[in-house]
C-alpha cells in the first residue's frame, strides 16, 4: 500500500506531492487529477489508521542493509531515529520507496484487520449473497435485489444509499491474477440500469509475472527486491529494452517488454505456452523465505518449483481493471442518485490509463475511508419513499431471467462454452498489443458471442445454491462487459499506459485527454460510448512519463497545458537513455 | 458419494480438476473457489480423509483414486461447500478479535513505534485464512460444538502479543478460559498437522495453557493476591 511516510531512507523527502506527481504520471495523464491529490493526500493518514487498528507493517530497522536493484547488490543505512516508523520497500513507476508491506501478506493483512473493525462495530455482513440488479426508477437507486448463493432464493435489499464495491473484471479474460469472483458484477449491474456509465472499460492492466499455467500472481516485490527476468537463452533483456528502470519500470511497460520478447522467440517452450524466467535465486534462501514468503509457498506449492534454486515460470497475465461504475470524487455514481461505488468496482479515477504498483490496495483503503464519510453525509436527512411496484417489477423480472434458463426457453447453448469462447477472444485479440484489425474481430466474434449468451440453458436443474445458475445469470452481462472493453479499444485511437495501440503508438494528447463512458441500451448489440475530459484540474500539465517508449501528439488546449510546460511533440529514442532526477521519475 | 473419471494432467491441482468435472461431467457441482492461490481459506475439504485446501493439492501427489468430502463441524450448504463463514463470525465475535485501546486515532500524528521483529512476530500469526483444517481436524470440536479450537486461540494469542491491545490478563482469561476455551484443549494437536498455512499452533495453544492456568491461580487467590 502506497504512502508517502518517508521514513526508509530510500524514501526520504517523500510526501504527497510526489506521491500524487507519481501516481498521473503513472496514469498516463489519463486520471482525474483532483481525484489523485485527494488520494495522495489522505493515504498517510489511512496507512497510519490501519496501523492503529492493527495492522503489523513492516518497521525501519536501523543500521546497514542491502538490496538489490537490476541484479547488483547496493547498501543503504537507516537511520537511528527513524527506527519503528513504518518503513516501505520499492515498487515499479515510483521516484521513492513508498509501499509500506506486511511481509508479503498486506492485502491479507489489511483485509482481516478491516473485518475486525466491522466485527468491534456489529456491522451485519450477509455472507454469500450477489446483487443481481439495481431497483431505480431512472432517477434515483432503492437498493438491489439479490440472491442467496447457500438457499437460491433471490431477496431485496431497500436502501436510501447503495455502493458497489465488487472489484474488478479480470476473468474477462483466460489468463488472469484476479480471484475467480473477479466478474465485472459491479460493472455489469451499472449497465444492466441502462443509465450509469462504465468508465474508460478499455483500461485494463496487466501484471508481468503471473505463473504458468494458473497466472497465480508473483509480486512485485520480486523485482523490486532485485529479481531478474531471463529468456530462454537465460539471458536478461529488460536492461536492454530500459536501462535506467530495468525490471522495474512501470508494469505496463514491463508487460509489454516481454510480449514483445517472446514474440521475438525469446520465450520458453512449454505445454501451456511460452513464457519468460523470474529469477529471484541470488537473494538468497533467508531473504526469499521471509521477506518474500508467499513467493516460495506458491512456486512450492503451486508448480513444484523452488525458487532458492529454480527459476520461475512466469508470462503476463490481466491483473487489474481500472475501469469501473464512473464516480465523481465523493464515489457518487453518474445517473442514478444514491448509488455509490468504490475500490477496483469503480472509475474515481486516480489511475486513469494505468495503476502503479501499490496504488490499488491504497485506493481501496483511502476510497473506503473517503466515500464511506460521503456516504454517511449523504444519509444525513435523506429520506425516501420505495414504491412497492417497482420493488414487485424488478423482482420478477430476475424470477423471468431465472425459470427461462432452468427450462432452456431460449436455447440449450452450453453457459460454460459461451464463457470460454469470450474469455479466448478478450485473450488473444484484447490483450497488451493491440490493433484495428484484432480489435474488429473481437467486436464481431464478442457480438456474436453475445447472440449465444441469450441463448443459454441450463444442464442442470437444481434451483438452490448452483453454480451453473449463477453463471447462467451473470454471462449475458459479462460479454456485454467484454464488448465495452473491446469497442472503446478500438474507439481510442491512440497509446496511453496500459492501452498500447501498434497502428496509433503516439499518447494524443490533442484528443485523448478525455475519458470512456459506456452505457448499455436494451435491445442495442454494443455499447454506447459517450467522453468527457478525463479531468478539470491540471495540475501538472501533460509531459513525458520517463520511461515506456511514447511519442507524444501535443495537446492545444490552454486550459490543460496552462503556462506550465506544455507536452511538446518530440520522439523519445527508441531506447530512453536519460538519467532521471530523483523529483521526475 | 458421487463417482468421475477425470485425465489427469500435468500440473493438475484440485482447482483445475474439480472445475474440470463442473465444466464437463455435473455442471450443477458445488465447491468453493476464491483466490485458487491458497489465501482465501474458502476452499477446504477433507481430501482422502484429511482436511486441506484444494486449491494447492496436486493430483499428483495422490493416490489414482481420490476421495473428496466437505469439511465437518461447518454447516454443510452442497457437494463440497461449507458455511464456514457464519461460524468464523462467530469465533471473531467470541474473542472479539480487534486491538482494544481507549487511545482515539489522532489523523495528525505519527503512528506509534514498534519493533519491526514484534511487526513480524505479529504477522506471523495473522496469516490464517480462516480455512477451518483447524477445526474439522480437531477432535473436541468435532465432540463439541461451543469449543472455540485452535484458530480462535491462535487469534487471542495475536493479540495477546500486541502492545497496542490494552486487554489484562483477566480480561482475556474472562474470554478463553473456560472449558470451551483453552481448558478444553485434548492436546491431540491435529490442528497443527494440518494447518496448510504452517502457523505454530502448538506453541500458542502451550503458551495460553501457560498463561491462562497462571491466570486461574491468580483469579482463585484474587483476595489474596496483591494486584
Amino acid at each position: 500500500m502506497q504512502a508517502a511516510l518517508g521514513n526508509a531512507c530510500m524514501g526520504e523527502g517523500d510526501c504527497p506531492d510526489v506521491h500524487f506527481a507519481d501516481t498521473v504520471k503513472g496514469s498516463d495523464w489519463g486520471c482525474d487529477q483532483e481525484v489523485a491529490r485527494l488520494f495522495a493526500e489522505t493515504a498517510p493518514i489511512a496507512v497510519r489508521e490501519m496501523a492503529h487498528w492493527g495492522i503489523p507493517w513492516n518497521r525501519v530497522v536501523p543500521g546497514t542493509g542491502t538490496f538489490y536493484k537490476g541484479g547488483k547488490e547496493y547498501q543503504k543505512i537507516e537511520k537511528k531515529e527513524k527506527e519503528g516508523f513504518i518503513t516501505a520497500r520499492d515498487f515499479g513507476g515510483t521516484a521513492k520507496w513508498r509501499t509500506c508491506y506486511t511481509s508479503d501478506g498486506t492485502g491479507h493483512t489489511l483485509l482481516f484487520t478491516m473485518d475486525n473493525q466491522v466485527v468491534k462495530l456489529g456491522v451485519k455482513v450477509h455472507d454469500r449473497v450477489e446483487a443481481v440488479a439495481l431497483i431505480h426508477d431512472g432517477q434515483r437507486c432503492f437498493g438491489a435485489v439479490a440472491r442467496c448463493l447457500k438457499t437460491g432464493k433471490l431477496r431485496v435489499y431497500l436502501a436510501k444509499a447503495t455502493l458497489v464495491a465488487t472489484g474488478g473484471y479480470g476473468r474477462l479474460y483466460r489468463e488472469t491474477t484476479n480471484a475467480v469472483i473477479c466478474d465485472g458484477s459491479g460493472a455489469i449491474l451499472a449497465l444492466k440500469t441502462g443509465i450509469v456509465p462504465v468508465g474508460n472499460p478499455e483500461a485494463v492492466q496487466f501484471h508481468p509475472t503471473g505463473i504458468v499455467p494458473t497466472s497465480i500472481l508473483v509480486t512485485e516485490g520480486c523485482r523490486g527486491d532485485g529479481g531478474t527476468l531471463k529468456d530462454v537463452d537465460g539471458k536478461r533483456f529488460m536492461d536492454t529494452y530500459e536501462p535506467e528502470k530495468q525490471e522495474l519500470a512501470s508494469r505496463d511497460v514491463v508487460s509489454r517488454w516481454m510480449t514483445h520478447h517472446i514474440r521475438e522467440g525469446k520465450g520458453v517452450k512449454s505445454p501451456y505456452g511460452d513464457h519468460l524466467w523470474l529469477d529471484i535465486r541470488h537473494l538468497g534462501e533467508r531473504h526469499i523465505k521471509t521477506k518474500l514468503r508467499e513467493v516460495d509457498e506458491i512456486c512450492r506449492e503451486f508448480l513444484g518449483v523452488d525458487p532458492v534454486t529454480q527459476m520461475i515460470p512466469v508470462r503476463p497475465a490481466q491483473h487489474y481493471s481500472m475501469g469501473g461504475v464512473r464516480t465523481n470524487r465523493d464515489g457518487a455514481a453518474y445517473g442514478l442518485d444514491g448509488l455509490f461505488s468504490a475500490g477496483e468496482g469503480a472509475c474515481w479515477d486516480m489511475h486513469g490509463l494505468n495503476r502503479l504498483g501499490g496504488n490499488s490496495l491504497a485506493e481501496t483503503i483511502v476510497a473506503g475511508r473517503i466515500v464511506g464519510e460521503k456516504v454517511a453525509d449523504y444519509l444525513d436527512g435523506c429520506e425516501v419513499t420505495f414504491k412497492t411496484e417497482l420493488v414487485r417489477d424488478f423482482v420478477r423480472q430476475e424470477e423471468e431471467i431465472i425459470s427461462r434458463l432452468m427450462a432452456g426457453k431460449d436455447g440449450r447453448e452450453n453457459v460454460y462454452d459461451v464463457r470460454n469462447a469470450m474469455q479466448d477472444v478478450m485473450m488473444d485479440y484484447v490483450g497488451i498489443f493491440r490493433n484495428a484489425t484484432d480489435l474488429r474481430h473481437a467486436v464481431v466474434q464478442l457480438q456474436e458471442i453475445h447472440e449465444r449468451a441469450k441463448k443459454v440453458g441450463l444442464r442442470s436443474s437444481s434451483p438452490g445454491a448452483n453454480p451453473e445458475l449463477a453463471l447462467g445469470m451473470r454471462i449475458k452481462g459479462m460479454v456485454r462487459l467484454a464488448l465495452c472493453v473491446a469497442y472503446a479499444a478500438e474507439q481510442r485511437t491512440e497509446s496511453r499506459g496500459a492501452h498500447a495501440r501498434e497502428d496509433y503508438p503516439e499518447r494524443n494528447d490533442r484528443d485523448w485527454l478525455k475519458r470512456t463512458l459506456a452505457t448499455w441500451k436494451e435491445g442495442d448489440d454494443l455499447p454506447t460510448l459517450n467522453f468527457e475530459p478525463n479531468s478539470q484540474v491540471w495540475e501538472i500539465p501533460p509531459g513525458q512519463r520517463g520511461y515506456g517508449v511514447s511519442k507524444i501528439i501535443p495537446s492545444e488546449d490552454p486550459s490543460v497545458v496552462g503556462n506550465g510546460e506544455a507536452s511538446k511533440a518530440q520522439e523519445v529514442p527508441e531506447v530512453c537513455k536519460t538519467p532521471e532526477t530523483p523529483e521526475t521519475n | 458419494m458421487e463417482s468421475f473419471d477425470l485425465e489427469e494432467t500435468e500440473a493438475m491441482t484440485l482447482y483445475i480438476a474439480l472445475n474440470r468435472l463442473r465444466e464437463e461431467q455435473d455442471p450443477s457441482l458445488q465447491f468453493d473457489f476464491m483466490c485458487r492461490a491458497g489465501i482465501c481459506g474458502s476452499c477446504a475439504m477433507m481430501i482422502n480423509g484429511r482436511p486441506d485446501l484444494a486449491c494447492h493439492t496436486k493430483t499428483k501427489n495422490l493416490p489414482d483414486e481420490i476421495n473428496l468430502m466437505p469439511l465437518p463441524v461447518f454447516k454443510l450448504i452442497g457437494d463440497l461447500s461449507v458455511d464456514s463463514g457464519t461460524w468464523f463470525r462467530a469465533m471473531n465475535e467470541k474473542v472479539q478479535s480487534w486491538v482494544h485501546t481507549d487511545k482515539p486515532f489522532d489523523p495528525n500524528a505519527e503512528e506509534e513505534p514498534m519493533d519491526n521483529q514484534l511487526a513480524e512476530e505479529i504477522y506471523e500469526l495473522e496469516r490464517c485464512v480462516e480455512c477451518g483444517c483447524c477445526v474439522a481436524a480437531c477432535g473436541k470440536a468435532n465432540m463439541r460444538e461451543d469449543f472455540m479450537g485452535a484458530a480462535a486461540f491462535n487469534r487471542i494469542a495475536r493479540f495477546m502479543m500486541d502492545p497496542r491491545d490494552e486487554r489484562t490478563g483477566t480480561e482475556y482469561f474472562e474470554v478463553v478460559g473456560n472449558e470451551e476455551g483453552i481448558f478444553g484443549c485434548l492436546g491431540l494437536l491435529g490442528c497443527e498437522d494440518v494447518c496448510p498455512k504452517e502457523i505454530p499452533l502448538q506453541d500458542q495453544l502451550g503458551m495460553l495453557r501457560r498463561k491462562m492456568g497462571w491466570q486461574s491461580i491468580r483469579h482463585l487467590f484474587s483476595r489474596l493476591l496483591p494486584d
